[in-house]
């Protein structure tokens, strides 16, 4: 059997990668895209654990997570496409609206 | 041994699609790179003795999510422009930032695995029904009844916000 801790710090690269990927793109899709590596990066880490200790907890857990992540994925999308749809350039950078 | 095996090729195929997600410039690359990871993703849960969510894992994040992330792409990007090279608002060396945070973020967790004693601890003993979908639904249906009514309250709620949302403005 594959030891816990290889799905616990694979779950851990995952996650960093996803929130690397949040701070250094500036297309908001992709940053909503590295948004829902980190949401699957703790997925894996909840369905390990729940392996670990042979709860069933963990698996209702990443079913209600998915469920969430789906709603807002399609309210993010929303605001995405309103925000950029008369927009020149699809740039994070240029939502400026409300710095000081 | 066999496990692991297929846990080791999932796992570099995961962080392979991982990093698709974070470089490829072509938002359509980074939909499909992110597909990688989840199917990747699917399979360990297999491993891990999760049958329904790594069958929902491809149905509904491979699935319906990324259709969706490929349907706003094609939309959106048909008439607008990818982001511009020079903003006057760019933070200077966003990327080598951003690497720094993560490189600190990943030393951090990978510390509090390895204080909590987690890495190189063997899996537990095989449970006998534990993971079959007849067990989840059993616990999704009794115990965590409540939980699983609310979410269709959260998903009504979407619904609810995406049509106002998506409304044309007057």
């Amino acid at each position: 059997m594959v030891p816990i801790g290889y799905y616990l710090v694979l779950s851990a690269v995952l996650f960093v990668i996803g929130g690397v990927g949040v701070l250094s793109r500036r297309n908001p899709l992709q940053m909503f895209m590295a948004v829902e590596l980190m949401w699957n990066a703790v997925n894996l880490s909840f369905v390990a654990f729940a392996r670990q200790y042979l709860d069933m907890a963990g698996h209702i857990f990443v079913f209600l997570v998915i469920t969430v992540a789906a709603a807002e994925v399609a309210i993010g999308l929303a605001i995405i496409v309103m925000v950029f749809r008369k927009r020149e350039h699809v740039d994070v950078d240029d939502l400026s609206l409300m710095k000081g | 041994m066999l496990s692991t095996v297929v846990f080791w090729i999932a796992a570099v195929l995961a962080v392979a699609g991982a990093i698709g997600v974070v470089t490829l410039r072509n938002p359509v690359h980074t939909a499909l790179s992110l597909v990688l990871t989840m199917l990747s993703l699917g399979v360990l849960f297999l491993l891990l003795h999760a049958e329904f969510l790594a069958v929902v894992e491809v149905l509904v994040y491979a699935g319906a999510v990324m259709v969706l992330f490929l349907f706003v792409v094609t939309l959106l990007m048909a008439g607008v422009k990818p982001p511009r090279e020079e903003h006057h608002l760019r933070l200077a060396y966003q990327t080598l930032i951003a690497g720094l945070f993560g490189l600190i973020l990943f030393v951090l967790v990978l510390h509090s695995l390895v204080g909590a004693g987690w890495v190189g601890t063997l899996a537990g003993p095989q449970g006998g029904s534990f993971g079959t979908i007849a067990s989840f639904g059993t616990a999704l249906f009794t115990r965590y009844l409540l939980p699983f009514e609310l979410t269709a309250v959260v998903l009504l709620v979407a619904v609810i916000g995406v049509v106002v949302l998506g409304r044309e403005q007057e």
